[in-house]
């Protein structure tokens, strides 16, 4: 019983400065502190106005979904390799694939950043955002594919050939099928992922900031944080409904290979 | 030629996995020994000198600033994965014994939300939480617990460290959970017919097969906080800037790009060597079991 109270209390924690956001998103004075004076609108009319704002969220948008596709693509190939496949050096080459996971970003966007200013002296644009986004979106997405092509027989696409099905058109129609739930979830924690990224896009973002970066350079001035909440707000809202939709499919997923849930992303 | 690379499955197999295997040799394995590379040179203002010399490392060694933050960083790295890790174990476990099988993946949803969030404004709203004003203080002040704001729970390593274990809570619950759940639950039973506690049956039976969960947490934790320079640079305020903030100033803003690059490679050393020896001490914990 006293464990469950931990476990509220802890939830309380991890939810604490979250649960603050639409109160000051509507909290009409300009310092973020209490007391709360009044109702207002105000900010979220603000973030309709602002045009710097809306070319960071096209910016943003643009990115996440391309590296939510590409980064799935790449996925499907690693987890389907690594649940259907067995090749020499298969627990090295999956591990360097899901190294992102544990290297601190940091590594992640120096390394990239030297190789595109310094050696291809490329300058930095959208693409390079992309490019180290679906390096650390990739292991997510394998992580949760892995849970729907882990508990799928293969011997149902065999079945298939032996009907006469090509390899490509057996995967098409028997396999594809079944991971799709496993496929839109994984779109959609990438998307999310890439959609919030901050420490890599400082680096590797070119002319056009991101939204993160954007909202980095309002967090100096004091004047413009009640915004920030109310873009927070609209934020968080969003990444909610995303990721229960994401919880949904690949909870879809599990139940149609008849897989037990095991819980969890990751 | 799509016939011959096709023929076996190990070459299917291989032919699978090469797309992102290749785009982590171009992107990750080969950006790395770049920065590798670059450590080794070195750079005036614009104009970048290839000669090989280990200049950035000697400067590293010899200023004291360099190691003081290293230092620094490790330890706010190594507090974070304490507090993360010995929060986190009593709700792994909660999760894992006492929540109905059908609401397990309902709690670690909730567990797993706020970390997907905004990381950036999760951030900002613990400096609204312990500001000066802030949530803490305002609402102490009005209760009348204390007579004037408390300081030292802003701008300093403390925030840096509050914040930090707040970001990586959920990393820390999902491995322990797995491990958990790989508990046979009739070995649990069969140490309580034998004539241990339930306490005793916990240190001694559920705690050992619990390790390998609390290892992968605890790397899971401490190799990623060490290249965070957001929480640092909103939180730690002058005394409180840790070894990411230093790169991201040598290579944004000083333009000394080689001495970043030597830094980002001393402390991902510094990280590796003791997460190896943080393995190696607890490998009787690890072995046999996978």
């Amino acid at each position: 019983m006293s464990l469950r109270i931990y476990a509220i209390a802890y939830l309380v924690f991890l939810y604490a400065p979250i649960a603050l956001l639409p109160m000051f998103a509507f909290n009409d004075a300009t310092i973020i502190a209490f007391p709360l004076s009044g109702f207002t609108t105000e900010w979220f009319n603000e973030l309709l106005t602002t045009k710097a704002l809306h070319n960071a969220v096209r910016n943003s948008l643009y990115i996440a979904v391309i590296t939510a596709l590409l980064s799935t693509t790449l996925g499907v190939c690693a987890a389907r390799a690594g649940a259907m496949y067995n090749f020499p050096l298969k627990r090295g080459i999956l591990g360097l694939v899901m190294l992102p996971l544990v290297l601190p970003e940091i590594i992640v966007a120096v390394s990239l950043l030297i190789v595109a200013v310094q050696i291809l002296d490329m300058g930095l644009s959208n693409w390079t955002v992309i490019a180290a986004h679906v390096l650390i979106c990739t292991p997510f997405c394998i992580a949760i594919l892995n849970g729907a092509f882990q508990n799928l027989d293969p011997s149902m696409e065999e079945a298939a050939m032996d009907l006469g099905e090509t390899r490509w058109s057996a995967f098409r129609l028997v396999t594809f099928p079944l991971v799709m739930p496993g496929i839109i979830s994984s779109l959609l924690i990438a998307f999310t992922i890439s959609l919030d990224e901050f420490i890599i896009a400082f680096f590797l973002t070119g002319a056009n900031p991101t939204m993160p970066v954007y909202i980095w350079g309002l967090l100096r001035f004091p004047a413009s944080l009640p915004v920030v909440m109310a873009l927070g707000t609209i934020l968080v809202a969003l990444s909610v409904i995303l990721l229960t939709i994401a919880e949904i499919f690949r909870r879809r997923g599990l139940a149609r290979v008849g897989a037990k849930d095991k819980g969890g992303f990751l | 030629m799509w016939g011959k690379l096709t023929a076996t499955e190990t070459r299917r197999g291989l032919l699978m996995v090469s797309p992102p295997f290749i785009y982590a040799i171009l992107m990750l394995a080969f950006p790395i020994g770049a920065i590798f590379l670059f450590s080794f040179w070195t750079q005036d203002f614009m104009t970048l000198d290839t000669t090989f010399t280990l200049q950035n490392y000697r400067e590293i060694w010899e200023q004291p600033i360099f190691g003081a933050l290293l230092q620094r960083s490790i330890f706010v790295s190594g507090c974070v994965t304490i507090v993360t890790v010995i929060l986190a174990f009593p709700v792994a476990y909660f999760v894992s014994f006492h929540v109905k099988s059908e609401r397990k993946s309902l709690w670690l949803f909730l567990i797993t939300i706020p970390f997907w969030t905004s990381y950036l404004i999760r951030v900002f709203l613990w400096k609204v939480i312990l500001g000066y004003n802030g949530v803490i203080n305002s609402g102490l002040l009005g209760l009348g617990v204390i007579d004037e704001p408390l300081t030292f729970i802003l701008y300093n390593v403390n925030a840096v460290i509050i914040t930090l274990a707040h970001a990586f809570a959920p990393f820390a619950i999902l491995p322990i959970f797995v491990a958990l759940e790989k508990i046979d639950r009739a070995l649990l039973e069969a140490s309580q017919d034998l004539g241990e506690s339930k306490l005793t049956t916990f240190f001694r039976v559920t705690l050992p097969l619990a390790m390998p969960g609390v290892v992968a947490a605890v790397l899971i934790v401490f190799i990623p906080t060490i290249g965070d320079y957001v929480t640092p640079e909103l939180m730690g305020g002058a005394g409180g800037k840790l070894i990411a903030n230093m790169i991201q100033t040598q290579f944004l803003a000083l333009n000394n790009a080689p001495l970043g690059a030597a830094l980002a490679i001393v402390a991902m050393v510094c990280v590796s060597a003791i997460s190896l020896l943080f393995v190696f001490v607890n490998r009787r914990w690890l072995r046999g079991r996978s």
